[in-house]
């Protein structure tokens, strides 16, 4: 049977994904008044705490999972077409500028996990890959990624999750000019320096549809593997500040008319440690209760791309000065996010 | 006998390579010196960019993500 299956997905890759996606589509029509119809025979009222966290709960999990298994299965089509060591031979030689952007919107596509942030990092640079355009892709990378992008189009829709995006690259974008304008290859740790320099060659082999498939399977059993008791935690969080926490009662914690809501946001999300998956959707029920969208956001960005544990990591290959200018440089791309929305918004 | 090594940081994709590997060698009755190498300095001079990689006496055999079953039997197989 596995046999037959497996042949059959060799010689009709085109078929497959078309039988696929319309499961999910049928899946995705179908999971959503199921999990109304499932709340209203629930023994309790929607208009009780209980009723309203309930709602939440129910209503959202399913969406976003379903949602996030299709996107990640589509990235991760996607993400075989540009593995590290065709990004490097991308970016390798290029000069600062144009090659920013194309970092960060590489960061975006090409696959990353955080454990091989700092392999990656000596790989770049290596190879002549500027420091200024490594770093727009290490920001980029871990900030604006498939979970992020899928739980905030679910949960707050696509105007929203566009903002983010661009909002992200640009901030990795300019952070990493900054950074290459700075000159701070110094701070590089010595024995980073002293390594032999490496050829930029992008292996070339023929990549067939079945197996890009392949990495979009492999994409969803790893990534939707990993997030999800996140994401149901999340969820489970911000259900609870659904039905509990009164009404308006951010507002005067993370308002937009409080100046010190955004800094003190960012910091907040700096020593906390968790993924996309699991704040996002505290983020939404902060939002419902009155935070204000700039300082939310900040909190959002602060948390996934300055987390203590990368910076530990990152240790061993730069410097403290360099680190700090990351940290500062990041930062101060953040607040602006932060304070510009609550200003505009 | 082979020397294998698998280079990574110990994310949860690393230590089912090792599993892996040791279960397909397990299976093929060959004996392994099977090494984790976490020191990053190390992992950097075999080049690798995207860990967890597979060292095989000394040659990079593969890097980034996990192994597949068949990429990892086609390892054990070639020697015989």
């Amino acid at each position: 049977m596995t046999a037959l299956a497996h042949r059959w997905t060799r010689e009709h890759p085109q078929l497959l994904l078309l039988l696929g996606a319309g499961l999910w589509l049928v899946l995705y029509r179908t999971l959503i008044p199921a999990s109304e119809a499932l709340v209203s025979l629930l023994p309790v009222t929607r208009e009780s705490h209980l009723g309203s966290a309930l709602q939440f709960f129910f209503y959202d999990t399913p969406k976003v999972l379903l949602l996030l298994t299709g996107i990640v299965f589509v990235m991760g089509m996607i993400n075989s077409y540009f593995t590290p060591e065709r990004t490097r031979a991308l970016l390798a030689g290029r000069g600062a500028g144009v090659a920013n952007a194309m970092a960060a919107s590489l960061g975006v596509v090409t696959p990353f996990c955080s454990c091989s942030a700092v392999p990656l990092f000596i790989g770049f640079v290596q190879a002549g890959v500027p420091l200024g355009v490594t770093f727009s892709f290490l920001i980029a990378a871990p900030m604006v990624n498939e979970v992020a992008l899928t739980l905030l189009l679910a949960l707050f829709g696509w105007k929203i999750a566009l903002l983010y995006l661009s909002l992200g690259l640009t901030i990795a974008i300019v952070a990493g000019w900054i950074i290459g304008r700075l000159r701070l290859e110094a701070y590089l740790e010595d024995w980073v320096r002293e390594l032999p320099p490496a050829q930029a060659l992008s292996d070339d082999g023929t990549v067939h549809l079945q197996d890009r498939i392949e990495s979009g399977v492999n994409n969803v059993r790893d990534v939707v593997g990993r997030v999800w008791p996140y994401i149901v935690a999340g969820i489970g969080i911000g259900a609870a500040i659904h039905g509990y926490v009164p009404q308006d009662f951010m507002a005067s914690i993370m308002g937009a008319d409080r100046w010190w809501s955004v800094p003190l946001a960012v910091l907040m999300g700096i020593p906390m440690y968790t993924n996309a998956a699991g704040v996002i959707p505290i983020v939404q029920a902060l939002l419902a209760k009155g935070a204000a969208l700039g300082t939310a956001l900040a909190f959002m960005m602060s948390v996934i791309a300055l987390s203590l544990p990368e910076m530990v990591i990152l240790r061993k290959v730069l410097k403290p000065r360099l680190i700090a200018t990351f940290i500062a440089v990041v930062a101060c791309g953040i607040l602006a996010v932060g304070y510009v929305f609550n200003a505009v918004l | 006998m082979k020397q294998i090594k698998v280079l990574g940081r110990g994310c949860s994709n690393c230590r089912n390579t090792i599993q892996l590997i040791e279960e397909v060698a397990g299976a093929h009755g060959e004996p392994i010196e099977l090494e984790k190498v976490e020191d990053i300095q190390v992992i950097a001079r075999y080049g690798v960019m995207s860990t967890p990689g597979v060292v095989i006496d000394g040659t990079v055999v593969h890097a980034g993500g996990m192994p597949s079953r068949d990429k990892v039997e086609g390892w054990f197989s070639s020697g015989n």
